[in-house]
Order: C-alpha cells, then sequence, then structure tokens
C-alpha cells in the first residue's frame, strides 16, 4: 500500500466516522442522563435518510438534511413521551424490551411508507465532484463529512457547556437525584435529551444519503456498530464516543483498502475485545453506578403436580397426534416444538440466569447454518449432522458468552445484539460457505426420517427430552447457584460460588440448546436462510419468553406455541407482523410486565 | 416549619425509623444529635423525598410533603445539603449554582451567585474551578450556597462539620448563624457536640430510629448523663 | 492462636486515604468489635479483608498464611465468611434452599447439572436453621421474611460454609432494638460454642459493650485505640472522635 493510498483510506475512515460519532453521540446522551440504552436509536437512523431521501426530492437536498433530523427528532420527543416516560422506573429488561418494540414499529413504518426496496438519493449540489489529495481522488462530499463530525462535537460542547440547559444535562448525568433535590424536574429534562439524541442520531442518516441507499436493514448495521463504539468508548462519555468511532470507523477504511473486506467484522470484534480486556467500561467510560439495587425476584416454585400430570398428557398427545391428524398440522406442530425448545434456551439464561440476551438467534442460526454444512459440504450422514451441529452454536455462546458476563445488565444486553448482528453479517457476506443472502438447499433428513410424521416424532422426542434437561438443570445444584448467582452475586460470591464461571457455563448449555432448536428447524425445512439468525429471530424469542413470563417455569413453552400458532395464522393475514409484534411487546410491557402466566397464577 | 410525625422509613425492607418525631419552628436552628447509624440521615433524605416513607406525616409550612417528588419539595422551599455534599465534579462552581437556581420566593430571602460570593468569597474567587478540584472544606460551601440559589426558607444540614479544618469549621458556623439571621430556619444532622453546640439553639438526640430527647442546648450541659447514655461510646 | 492478622493495611480512593497503615489480629474464638464514627473506613476495611476490594499496601494473613489478592469465593473456601450490611440472601429461594446452597457450596457439589438439587431437606441444612432459631420459616421464601429473620438466614448462611473467621458488617443494622440484643446474643452464643473469630461493625453501643471481648477504634482511616471494652470507654480520644468534645465531667 502506498503512502498515497494510505492517506486516501485514512481520510476515509474519517469520513465513515462522522455519521457514526452523531448516532453514538446521541445514544451516550440519552443513556447519561436517562439510563435507558435506546435500541431502537438505529431506526432512527434510518428513518433520518428515508425522510432525507423523500424530502430532498421535494424541497432540495440542502433543505432536507437539517428538515429530516429535526423531524426525527420531534418523533424521538413523541416516543419519549408516550412510551419512555411510563418506564424509567421498571426494570431494566422492560425498558430494553420497550425501545426494541419502537425498533420494530419504525421499520415497519419506514416498509409502509417508502416499500422495501432500497431508495438512493441524490448527491448534494455542490459537492458532486472530487479532489485530487496526494495523487488519489477524493469525493468533495466526503471532506464535508469529516469537518462535519468535530463541528457537530464543538455544537454539542457548547450546548452542554454554556446552555442552562447542558448544565443540567451535565448535572444530571453526574447524580440524577441530587439535581433533582434542588429543585431540577426531571421530566422535561429527559425528553429533551432523547429529542437531541435523536436528532443527532436522524442527522448522522440524513447526511449519509449520498453515500449509500436507505435501507431497511440499515437500522440494526448501524445500532450494532453504535453499541460497539460506546461499548469501547465508554457509554454516556461524547468524547469516548467520537475516539471510539474514529477508531472503528478507520480499522475497517484500512481493512477494505487492504482488500480485506470480510475482515471489517472480525475487527471491530478484535477492538472490542481488546478494550474490554483492558478498561472494561469503555477508554473514557467511568464505572456504572448501579442504577438500583437488584430486585428481588419472586420465589421460582418447584412444578406442581398439576403442572407435571399437563405436561405428561400433552406429550401423549402430541406423540398420538399423528394417528388422527396429518399434513399441515404436523408441520405447525413441529415448528411449535422447535421453539418451544428455543424459548425454553432463552429463558435458560434469562429467567434463573437474569441475564439479557437480545440476540439469541445467533445459537439457533449457527446451529443451523452448521446442519447444513455438515451435511451439503462434508457429507456427513443426517444423524452425525444433527449430532454434531449443535456443538457449533455452544461453541460460539462460550465465546461471545466470555465477554457477556463480564460486563453487567444493559452493556451485556448491547454486546448480545452486537454479536448477533456480527453474526448474521458473517453468514450473509460469507458467499462461498454459506450461500450468502441465498442461504442453503437441500438440507433434507435421512430417508427413514424424511415422512412427515416420522420427522414429527423426532423432534418431539429431541426438543422434549431438551426442554426436559433444561428444566431439570433449573432445579439441579447449578440451577441453585445460577440462581443465586443472578439473587444476589455479592452473596454468591462470598459463600464460595464463582459468580462469572457459573454464568457463563449456563450462557453455553443455553447456547448449545438454541442449536439443537436450529438444527431441528434446518431438516424440517430443507433449506436455511440468514434469516435463521437474524433478529426477527431473537425477537421472537423475547416475545414468546416474555408471554409466558420470564419468573415461570413453564410459560416460555406454552408462550412459543402460542406466538408460532399466532404468527402461522396472522402471517398469511397481517402485511406487517413487526409492527404487531412491536405493538404486543409494548402492551406486555406497559400493561402485563410479568407475562400471561402471571394472569392464570394471580387466578389460583 | 417542618413537623415529622410518627415517621416509619428505611431503606427497603431494613427499617431505620421507628416512630420519628421532630419539629423545627420558624428561624430556628436545631441540631438533631445522634452516633452514626442512629438515623440522622435517614430522616433527612426522607423528609426531602429520597427515601419513602413507610407511614407517619412529613408537613412543611402546614402542608404535607410526604413522599412528593424531590425536586417538588425543593421547590417548596426546602433545601437540602447532603452529607457526601454531591457537588456536581464536572462541573464548576459557577455552573453548580446554577444547577440550584430557581426564581424568587415570597417570604424567603432571594439569592444571587454575587450576593453568595459575599458570603463565601473563596468561592468568588475561584468561580470557573471543578467541583472535583476543591478542599473539603470548599466543597462544603459550595454545598450550602447551591441550595441557597434556591431560595429556600428552611435548609436541612448533613453533618456539615464532618472532615474540616477547626478554621473551616469555625466559618461554617459563622455562615448558618448569618442564614439564621436572614431568617433561615435550620435543621443540622450532627454527631458532634461541641460542633452543635456552635449553631444550635436546641437539640433533638435520636437513637436506634426513635427520638429519645428534645431540648435546648443549655438543659443538656446540666444533664450529662444524657450524652453518656447516647452519644459517647 | 491468631486466626486473622491485618499488617500495615493501606487502600485510598481517588488520593483520599480510606484505610491507612492498620495493624490489628483476631485470636480464634475471639468476638471484636470496630467502631468508629462515619468514613472511619471500617467498611472499606472489611472489603478490604474479604478481597472485594485489594489493598493499596499491607497485608493480611487468615491463619498465618496470607490471602491478599485471593478472590472473595477462595477466601470462603478457606473458612472466612462475611455478612453484609444490608443482608443478601438469594431472594427466589425458601430459607432452607439458601442454606442448602450455601453448603453445596462449600462440599463443592454446586457444579452437577443433571442431579436434584437436595440439601434444603438435609440434617444439616434443619440443624442449621434451628441453630439461628428459623426452623419454623425453613419453607418460606425469603422475599416473604421479615427484615430481622433474613438477617439470621443471612447468619446461617454464612455459618454453613463452616467458617473460623466470620466477618459480619452491621449484624443488627435495620432491626428494631429488641431483635437486636437477640441476635447478638445468638451470634456470640454460637461464636463461643464452634470457636469461630468474630470481627463485626456497629453502632449500637449497648451491642459492643455487651458482646465483644475486645474493641478497636478507627477514625479518618487509622487505628486510634484498642483493648477491651472498659479500656476504650475510658480512652480521652475516643471520647473525643464519638463526642467532639472533651466529655471530661461526664
Amino acid at each position: 500500500m502506498s503512502s498515497s493510498s494510505v492517506l486516501i483510506q485514512f481520510l476515509n475512515g474519517l469520513a465513515g466516522a462522522s455519521s457514526l460519532f452523531m448516532v453514538a453521540a446521541g445514544l451516550s446522551l440519552i443513556f447519561g442522563v436517562t439510563r435507558v440504552v435506546n435500541f431502537a436509536h438505529g431506526s432512527l437512523y434510518m428513518l433520518g435518510m428515508y425522510l432525507a431521501v423523500w424530502l430532498a426530492e421535494r424541497v432540495g437536498f440542502w433543505a432536507a438534511v437539517p428538515l429530516a433530523a429535526v423531524a426525527v427528532g420531534v418523533i424521538g420527543a413523541l416516543a419519549e413521551i408516550s412510551v419512555l416516560r411510563r418506564i424509567y422506573k421498571a426494570p431494566e429488561l422492560l425498558q430494553l424490551l420497550a425501545t426494541f418494540a419502537l425498533l420494530l414499529l419504525i421499520k415497519d413504518f419506514a416498509l409502509w411508507a417508502w416499500g422495501p426496496e432500497d431508495m438512493l438519493g441524490p448527491r448534494a449540489p455542490g459537492f458532486t465532484g472530487a479532489v485530487e489529495i496526494a495523487g488519489g481522488a477524493f469525493p468533495q462530499y466526503d471532506l464535508l463529512l469529516i469537518i462535519l463530525g468535530p463541528v457537530v462535537l464543538g455544537f454539542l460542547y457548547l450546548v452542554l457547556k454554556k446552555t442552562r440547559w447542558g448544565i443540567l444535562v451535565r448535572a444530571a448525568t453526574e447524580d440524577r437525584e441530587m439535581a433533582g433535590a434542588l429543585g431540577v424536574n426531571q421530566r422535561w429534562l429527559f425528553t429533551g435529551v432523547f429529542a437531541l439524541g435523536a436528532l443527532l442520531a436522524g442527522l448522522g442518516g440524513a447526511l449519509q444519503i449520498p453515500r449509500e441507499p436507505a435501507s431497511l436493514n440499515i437500522d440494526l448495521s448501524v445500532i450494532s456498530d453504535a453499541f460497539v463504539v460506546v461499548v469501547i468508548g465508554g457509554l454516556g462519555s461524547i468524547p469516548g464516543a467520537f475516539l471510539a468511532a474514529l477508531l472503528i470507523a478507520e480499522a475497517k477504511a484500512f481493512c477494505i483498502g487492504l482488500g480485506y473486506s470480510q475482515a471489517t467484522l472480525v475487527i471491530e470484534f478484535v477492538i472490542m475485545a481488546a478494550v474490554l480486556v483492558v478498561r472494561p467500561w469503555g477508554l473514557l467510560g467511568r464505572m456504572p453506578v448501579l442504577a438500583r439495587p437488584g430486585t428481588a425476584e419472586p420465589p421460582f416454585a418447584r412444578p406442581s403436580l398439576r403442572l407435571r400430570w399437563t405436561l405428561a398428557i400433552v406429550a401423549a398427545a402430541l406423540a398420538l397426534l399423528p394417528v388422527v391428524s396429518g399434513g399441515y398440522t404436523l408441520v405447525l406442530l413441529t415448528d411449535m416444538l422447535i421453539f418451544a425448545l428455543f424459548a425454553a434456551s432463552l429463558h435458560f439464561i434469562m429467567g434463573p440466569g437474569g441475564m439479557y440476551s437480545f440476540g439469541h438467534a445467533a445459537y439457533f442460526g449457527l446451529g443451523a447454518y452448521a446442519a447444513g454444512m455438515l451435511v451439503l459440504r462434508e457429507k456427513f450422514p443426517m444423524e452425525l449432522a444433527l449430532a454434531l451441529a449443535p456443538f457449533a452454536a455452544g461453541f460460539a455462546a462460550l465465546v461471545f458468552g466470555w465477554f457477556c458476563v463480564r460486563l453487567s445488565g444493559v452493556y451485556s444486553a448491547m454486546l448480545t445484539l452486537a454479536f448477533a448482528q456480527i453474526a448474521w453479517s458473517a453468514v450473509f457476506q460469507w458467499d462461498a460457505l454459506t450461500g450468502g443472502s441465498n442461504g442453503m438447499v437441500g438440507v433434507w433428513p435421512a430417508p427413514w426420517l424424511s415422512s412427515k410424521p416420522a420427522y414429527y416424532f423426532l423432534t418431539l422426542l429431541v426438543c422434549a427430552s431438551g426442554i426436559i434437561f433444561l428444566w431439570r438443570m433449573i432445579y439441579s445444584p447449578f440451577g441453585h447457584a445460577l440462581r443465586a448467582a443472578r439473587d444476589s452475586p455479592l452473596r454468591a460470591e462470598a459463600s464460595g460460588i464463582d459468580v462469572r464461571a457459573t454464568q457463563w457455563e449456563a450462557f453455553a448449555i443455553a447456547g448449545l440448546a438454541a442449536g439443537v432448536a436450529g438444527a431441528l428447524y434446518a431438516f424440517s425445512k430443507g433449506s436455511i436462510s440468514p434469516e435463521a439468525l437474524g433478529i426477527q429471530r431473537s425477537v421472537d424469542g423475547l416475545v414468546m419468553v416474555m408471554l409466558g413470563g420470564i419468573q415461570t417455569l413453564s410459560g416460555p413453552v406454552w408462550g412459543a406455541a402460542l406466538f408460532t400458532w399466532l404468527q402461522d395464522a396472522a402471517a398469511r393475514n397481517v402485511d406487517y407482523w413487526r409492527a404487531a409484534t412491536g405493538i404486543v411487546i409494548l402492551a406486555l410491557v406497559l400493561v402485563l410486565p410479568r407475562g400471561v402466566g402471571s394472569l392464570l397464577q394471580a387466578r389460583q | 416549619m417542618l413537623e415529622l410525625r410518627r415517621l416509619n422509613a428505611g431503606y427497603g425492607r431494613a427499617q431505620v425509623l421507628f416512630d420519628f418525631e421532630l419539629a423545627l419552628g420558624a428561624g430556628e436552628v436545631v441540631a438533631l444529635l445522634g452516633r452514626n447509624g442512629a438515623g440522622k440521615s435517614t430522616a433527612l433524605k426522607t423528609v426531602m423525598g429520597l427515601l419513602q416513607a413507610v407511614s407517619g406525616e412529613v408537613r412543611f409550612e402546614n402542608k404535607s410533603i410526604k413522599n412528593l417528588p424531590s425536586y417538588q419539595i425543593a421547590r417548596h422551599g426546602l433545601g437540602y445539603v447532603p452529607e457526601e455534599r454531591r457537588i456536581f465534579a464536572d462541573l464548576t462552581i459557577a455552573e453548580n449554582l446554577e444547577v440550584g437556581r430557581r426564581p424568587p420566593r415570597d417570604g424567603a430571602p432571594h439569592w444571587t451567585p454575587e450576593k453568595l460570593f459575599d458570603l463565601f468569597p473563596n468561592l468568588g474567587r475561584m468561580q470557573a474551578r471543578r467541583g472535583g478540584h476543591m478542599s473539603g472544606g470548599e466543597q462544603q460551601m459550595l454545598a450550602i450556597a447551591r441550595t441557597l440559589m434556591g431560595n429556600p426558607s428552611a435548609i436541612l444540614l448533613d453533618e456539615p462539620f464532618e472532615g474540616l479544618a477547626p478554621l473551616i469549621v469555625e466559618s461554617v458556623a459563622a455562615t448558618i448563624r448569618e442564614l439564621k439571621r436572614e431568617g433561615l430556619s435550620v435543621l443540622l444532622c450532627e454527631q458532634n457536640l461541641r460542633y452543635a453546640r456552635l449553631v444550635a439553639d436546641r437539640v433533638c438526640i435520636i437513637e436506634k430510629g426513635r427520638l429519645c430527647h428534645a431540648g435546648s442546648m443549655s438543659e443538656l450541659d446540666t444533664n450529662p448523663s444524657l450524652l453518656q447514655r447516647y452519644l459517647s461510646v | 492462636m491468631n486466626m486473622l492478622a491485618v499488617k500495615g493495611l493501606s487502600k485510598s480512593f481517588g488520593g483520599v486515604r480510606a484505610v491507612e497503615r492498620v495493624n490489628f489480629s483476631v485470636a480464634a474464638g475471639e468476638l471484636l468489635a470496630m467502631i468508629g464514627p462515619n468514613g472511619a473506613g471500617k467498611t472499606t476495611c472489611f472489603n478490604l479483608i474479604n478481597g472485594q476490594l485489594r489493598p493499596d499496601a499491607g497485608e493480611i494473613y487468615f491463619e498465618d498464611r496470607k490471602i491478599q489478592g485471593l478472590p472473595p469465593r477462595e477466601r470462603c473456601r478457606l473458612g472466612l465468611g462475611r455478612t453484609f450490611q444490608v443482608a443478601a440472601t438469594f431472594g427466589s429461594m425458601t430459607a432452607s434452599e439458601n442454606v442448602a446452597v450455601a453448603r453445596l457450596s462449600r462440599e463443592r457439589k454446586l457444579g452437577s447439572l443433571f442431579t436434584s438439587f437436595r440439601g434444603s431437606s438435609g440434617k444439616e441444612t434443619r440443624a442449621l436453621l434451628a441453630q439461628v432459631g428459623m426452623e419454623s420459616q425453613a419453607d418460606r421464601p425469603c422475599a416473604e421474611l421479615a427484615y430481622g429473620d433474613l438477617k439470621r438466614i443471612e447468619f446461617a448462611l454464612a455459618l454453613a460454609a463452616r467458617p473460623r473467621l466470620l466477618l459480619m458488617d452491621e449484624p443488627t443494622a435495620g432491626m428494631a432494638s429488641a431483635e437486636r440484643g437477640e441476635l447478638m446474643r445468638l451470634v456470640a452464643d454460637i461464636a463461643r460454642r464452634e470457636n469461630i473469630a468474630v470481627l463485626f461493625t456497629e453502632h449500637d453501643m449497648d451491642v459492643v459493650f455487651r458482646h465483644a471481648d475486645r474493641v478497636i477504634v478507627l477514625a479518618d482511616g487509622e487505628l486510634i485505640a484498642q483493648g477491651t471494652p472498659a479500656e476504650v470507654r475510658a480512652d480521652a480520644q475516643v471520647r473525643r472522635v464519638y463526642l467532639g468534645e472533651e466529655a471530661a465531667h461526664a
């Protein structure tokens, strides 16, 4: 690489850093004051892009960019007033889920408003050419972006430093309670901060339209990048966000420049790992003050006799079902069983483990892909592939889990999502191995299992055993250690329990079980596509668990069955399935935070 | 001015205050004395809405303020200076004052930064310094000044003399006496009798979350067994 | 024999000294109270001994073995138990399950994935609960217990590890007066019977002077006095830090 191309790549990195910084700064600002991690922040960026493209056709590029940013700011304020304001005192998990629901709603809103096709934006008038730098051509617009990043940083600095509002924001970031005791009403402060954070995301998006088309997938890739940036820079630190955005964007630019575009995902991961090992709270972050003392979880009752009988009868009925029913019912039931195992595995770490996973589909999908690759590329017999594939998922969970158990609460939740997105991108981009966006076809079960009833029996056997194993583990000594670690990490550690190792093991077990579900899924469909580990699947898992109730044993299994059936029934009738899911999540969070299962319990 | 009746409060299920009673008259300086762990800070935090009262009543200027959000309590004219001072470390002195600024209130002295810098000349000389780069004594002055910016009619001071050098103790005490002259009511927590003596008109003694003695400062001197029992080792 | 010996222990946070060159020791079976005004460094001292914090300087010996650098869980396995200022128990479990977890942890049997959890009805669990007077509440979830009972459960949890030294951070904080004396009597009885050394902090002077064999006094991170309760009570410097004046007439 010549020195001039080094310079060009360096400038490319700087240009890429600007938008990333704006999103990450907004995310950080919101978190600093409200202590809510906004999973929908990438969606606000996406919204900024779409609005800017749409407005540019009407009012021209230069008016469209600020208008789009302001519009996104207003939308952010509305979201804060209508949703977040109600849940600032709710448990962290519910807050995360609520912003997750916003993500889904915004995605479907964009789909409804602008359709599924990517939308190309106009070039920026006056900045369409290139300048010559060290013998290479460099787009003028990218130079503008390079300048805009520091300009926004400076603007934020001035607002926070010189205005009364900014002073109150900084005071509240440092010590919310004290600011309140001095008479600062936090309500409007929070709304304002949310609006500003949203505006920054919108601006970041709007400024990108001359460089890349607006697309529906951008929300997740941006949010996972932004998560990585704030984890590296330190959650709540704006200069940290700037530094980390530069670091990540430069690293990516050089990977692309050197011709290793696949390595961009890995490099992000490696940088984050290195930073987390040395500075667990990020480059400029501070150790988070525990927002609230550990909430006492309700007792986890042993399965009652009635539940045992109900389950036995259901299992027996399922086993006899192929006698009376066939075809489509069996296919649907196979799906239900697979997702019941998937939900049970997610519940294992979220319920007794108390860890958040917003990317559990990664392990489901990796199990499916491993099964496919073993059968198609390695020509393994199907039975062996089914047995081995889950270990690939378990291994990934072991690697990702190592990071996740080192961080607490929201940090860990952000990482799970970022890892899932990385896994998804890897599968999506690695054409040669995974078939890229087309996925793999011809992943069929062995001949003796190829009939619908036969495969159904296999699924029933494997999933039921898997669920029983997971449930037994909850009540095993290990399960008690896991709950002890969740209930009171300090007490557990003082009683000789290795909290991190216990949680790590649980993470890997859950990954393994999700991998089993994924492998079964691959053979039941005969094909695999990247959606198997897409974010939508992770969301599905969360909804299933929430629907059934996190602190119940069998709830997630009923939740999975109900959800799969609903999805099957509704997918044919409802166009905007994601938005519908989002509304269901919001309803659950705002109205029924303990899950449908809690209704049944309250009755008893 | 401020009245606590049969107040029960604590941290979660750990109860600290048991039927605690206290009254602060207008223009009065009352010291709440007790050993550490007796419940002094808990009492102030509960009054300020930072902890939830389980039962009982808190009245301020004849209005119930029990379990209101703390910003509303502050706006009613009750100022609070916590034990740890809780200066915003990243903010300058001037900015710290700005956070506390509220519009003038009827019946309470109106404070401006200029007026406060007369009271605390030290602060005036280093307005641009960050809260984190101040000595303990300066932080204490700033914490009081910041609370005064809200133009309160009564203030709660949690161990205002703790960790201060003797000279600074005297100047903080002079400030408190000055505030009394301005018409403010002051309730301060103290475990150190000598400090309480510097400023208080009346004392209340708290032990194990209960009020166990209330009387004038001089009464305490004539009854040393009280001291022995509740304050000494 | 010294169960615990602390030598030259120092710790500061961001330039502020919390604990400064503190030396003391606890003998087997001894009840040692650590007292001092707010911010004297008591809890920091505990966290250093327990392993939650790393000292800047100084040494900690447990039964003549250097233990600094070991995480809390390792210290627990060596026989160093702890209870917290705000009682920490496993809220989602019953009283007996709580104790059983601690017991299985001692036996290194908590890793088992597929066996069932049988500790909670065991003889030892029952005996431990009986010891702290909680046998009748054995099957109630901790989330439902009164705070005073939680303190007892936590004490049983700590005992389940068969400690030879117990660190108790304000064992009676958050309890009403009557309960306090009762709990401390229980602690003293068990400690004497089983020859467990107890190092505890306490604000309730009744408790301190009734139960402690010896008292050490911290102020501003430094050890300013140690001795029998009577000696400490008579110490002029101790009176000064507590009362703030020469209470000579008292």
